[in-house]
């Protein structure tokens, strides 16, 4: 038995790590945050530049033929990063929807240019509040209705889009974005280093994605699956750094005459972010491995990832302002960006009613 | 990535599962094995002599102590393996897992010899003295003394939390022998004889209604100096060896109560519904199984650390800690799902012979037992995450000038 990365996949760990620590700083963050842009193109080209939006694409479509593993660790440190690009969008849910899902004529023409970083795809499903309920409608005319929120939605060149088709069954279709049906609106959101948008459709022209048995409700549930694998790393990136930091203020900073990290009241709340930290750590292991394998309980081990590392994720940024004291509250230190991260990743691709009836469901369902 | 055992492990994994499914009883469900006392005790005694009798006792201690000569990653299959069967090992565990490992290191060539393979095929029971009435989380304030005539050293003090100690013919007892040192430096440690007259054994009845703890006496308890594990002064240190030993020994089998409550969850009707069906329940069970399965994961991952020649470290502290805590919440809830009826404790009326109403009261003792929640915490600030320790009042002190407090003697 070997519940580890292998040495390979540690080393492209670090490799990201040490690259993210130089080119994605906090301030870096903060450019996008403070409101300059939607995301931060010098990254974005950068990380296109090492090939790691090429990573999981097969060799034959322009990718590096990678594995989900290598892309799980490269997650974890664009979560410690806070990295804010459209990476999750186009990466985890774009890429993998038409790696899965697209004919090969869809293949041969999105992917190498996923790969190369010419386009940036985004995942269209939620139509406002509550659980996705999909009332956008696909006709000859083409689609018609609203999707609310869409990370990314404001900067990807096409999305991949949840509709009812003609038998009023959901069906995933390709949507170009810069088409003149298409209208887009850049939203105010919880964590502003992340963007998110309207979109609104009426007789938008889109394609079914797939050909001859296109991508339905299947589809959307094996790919929010990979996504909540991914996802969960990037949270437990987060935590770690948030708990980090928290953990090194605490130590500096002195009251009543001793570090503030060795009153036992602080103590045992780092004691209690580290409990779930290390639970949410090894279910997203656990989850990684499912995914890699392709194992027939990759459903549960998702769904109990993105729960625990959910929980983990906000237990953590709060916990971590309240330990830095009143500084912890200011826009000068770096606590709320973890806090809004931690909103932000928590309800993208659903929040966490729609994750644990999806983690009870399957576990019933198990033997 | 991966679960596959090596092929000497696969191998094996068939043997133990040949020997238990001939030699033991699969289990149907995942209850405890109810009935405690001198009944058990004989059961647990004699599963362990014919476990000792095919070679799978200790299987990681070597074989001129009673052992298999294996390595930990066979113990882990062992482990795996007999969780599956109705198998008793309540008193043996503290022997064989606490003080097996510290008598390995600190013992002379010819007390191992003598005493360890005695203690592998359950020939001998052991228990460990450490706790004492105003000794507990702080149990380097431990009082019970020892003092050298010749040869031998006289032991007069009083022990407590003592599980299994009236069914054990050893113990590994801690002592203060020099009073006038700070508390850490006075300490040594020693094996005792528990079937002589300096040693009075009083049961404690548990809030649960229980026995399995004991007051231990000792008046002029004799242990020959042969006897003695470490320097003397350099008792701490052979404590800390024990108590991480206990902490590994207990963090892969420290109980949850998740599987009790999917169990019952599946099985049972609620006001005419599956009680499966109800938010409530179903949002707690995601909780909890998120927990479950993390630490389920998450021993994986300190298996592979362990496997790759690390070792497993205070990590091992997180298992004890949220395993206890969610065992207590778990019967709580249960009993609250049940309505009225949940009160009643009575193994023929109540779900599940009754499970939940008894963990509701043993719950308390497991938060307790083998270091405490925040004992626990402390362990995973100081030890893990490196955070500053609490200063303390006794630093530096000797131990006879320590101020106590009126409430040790309970």
């Amino acid at each position: 038995m070997n519940f580890e990365f292998s040495e390979e996949q540690r080393f492209i760990r670090d490799q990201a790590r040490n690259f993210l620590s130089q080119e994605c700083s906090t301030p870096v963050v903060r450019e996008v945050l403070d409101g300059s842009g939607s995301f931060h193109r010098p990254l974005w080209d950068k990380i296109i530049e090492l090939g790691w939006t090429a990573m999981a694409i097969p060799e034959e479509h322009g990718g590096l033929g990678l594995g989900y593993l290598e892309l799980c660790v490269i997650a974890e440190e664009l979560g410690r990063a806070l990295a804010p690009i459209p990476f999750s969008s186009s990466v985890y849910l774009a890429t993998e929807a038409l790696k899965h899902w697209g004919s090969q004529q869809q293949k041969a023409q999105y992917l190498p240019r996923l790969a190369a970083g010419e386009l940036i795809g985004c995942f269209a499903h939620a139509e406002g509040l509550g659980k996705p309920c999909v009332d956008a409608a696909a006709g000859k005319a083409g689609i018609a209705g609203s999707k609310l929120p869409v990370a990314d939605g404001d900067i990807a060149d096409f999305a991949i889009l949840s509709a009812r088709n003609a038998d009023d069954v959901v069906q995933l279709y390709i949507v170009d974005l810069a088409q003149s049906g298409v209208r887009r609106e850049a939203l105010s959101s919880l964590d502003p280093s992340r963007s998110q948008a309207r979109i609104d459709l009426q007789n938008a022209a889109a394609e079914p994605l797939g050909d001859a048995d296109p991508a339905g409700a299947e589809a959307i549930d094996s790919l929010l699956d990979c996504a909540a694998v991914l996802l969960a790393f990037e949270q437990i990136g987060g935590c770690q750094a948030a708990m980090d930091s928290g953990i090194a203020y605490t130590k500096e900073r002195y009251a009543f005459g001793r570090p503030v990290a060795s009153f036992q009241a602080i103590k045992h709340k780092f004691a209690d972010m580290f409990v779930a930290l290390e639970l949410a750590r090894s279910n997203a292991y656990y989850g990684a491995w499912a995914l890699s394998s392709d194992a027939p309980d990759l459903p549960l081990a998702a769904a109990t990832a993105r729960v625990s590392a959910t929980d983990a994720y906000y237990l953590i940024s709060k916990e971590n302002i309240q330990a830095h004291g009143g500084m912890g509250f200011t826009w000068e230190f770096d606590c709320h960006l973890y806090y809004r991260r931690a909103q932000l990743l928590s309800s993208q691709i659903g929040a966490m009613p729609l994750w644990k009836e999806r983690l009870v469901t399957h576990l019933l369902h198990a033997a | 990535m991966d679960f596959k055992d090596t092929p000497e492990l696969a191998a094996f994994r068939q043997d133990v599962r040949a020997w238990l499914d001939a030699n033991a009883e699969r289990r149907t469900d995942n209850l405890n094995m109810g009935m405690e006392g001198e009944q058990a005790f004989l059961e647990g005694k004699a599963w362990y002599r014919k476990k000792a009798e095919a070679g799978f006792a200790c299987l990681t201690w070597p074989k001129e102590y009673g052992g298999a000569g294996l390595t930990s990653l066979h113990d882990v299959v062992w482990t795996q393996e007999v969780v599956n069967y109705r198998t008793r090992d309540a008193q043996f565990v503290i022997g064989i897992g606490n003080c097996g490992p510290a008598i390995m290191h600190f013992a002379n060539e010819e007390a191992k010899r003598e005493l360890l393979p005695r203690m592998a095929s359950a020939q001998d029971v052991w228990c460990q003295l450490f706790s004492e009435p105003s000794a507990g989380s702080d149990v380097a304030g431990l009082r019970t003394s020892a003092q050298r005539e010749g040869d031998h050293w006289k032991i007069n003090g009083q022990k407590i939390w003592t599980s299994g100690a009236q069914y054990s013919d050893y113990g590994v007892v801690l002592t203060r022998t020099d009073p006038g040192v700070s508390k850490y430096k006075g300490l040594t440690m020693f094996m005792i004889d528990m079937r002589q007259p300096g040693v009075e054994v009083r049961p404690i009845k548990q809030m649960d209604g229980g026995q399995h703890f004991n007051e231990v006496f000792f008046h002029d308890a004799v242990v020959p100096d042969a006897y003695r594990l470490g320097d003397v002064g350099g008792g701490w240190t052979g404590a800390l060896t024990v108590l991480m030993s206990e902490r590994l020994a207990i963090s892969g089998i420290q109980p949850t109560g998740f599987p009790q409550f999917l169990d019952v969850v599946k099985s049972l009707e609620l006001n005419g519904e599956p009680m499966a069906s109800d938010p409530i329940v179903r949002d707690r069970l995601a909780t909890w199984y998120s927990q479950y399965a993390g630490l389920q994961a998450a021993n994986k991952r300190m298996i592979t650390a362990v496997a790759q020649g690390g070792i497993a470290g205070a990590e091992a502290s997180l298992g004890k800690l949220v395993g206890a805590v969610m065992n207590q919440e778990i019967a709580n809830f249960v009993c609250q799902l049940f309505g009225q009826a949940g009160v009643i404790q009575d193994a023929t009326l109540s779900p599940a012979r009754a499970h939940f109403q008894e963990s509701v009261l043993f719950a308390p003792g497991v938060r307790l037992a083998g270091g405490t929640d925040e004992v626990m915490r402390n362990i995973l600030a100081e030890q893990v995450l490196g955070l500053p320790q609490e200063p303390r009042a006794d630093k530096g002190m000797a131990f006879k000038d320590i101020p106590t407090g009126s409430a040790g003697a309970g």
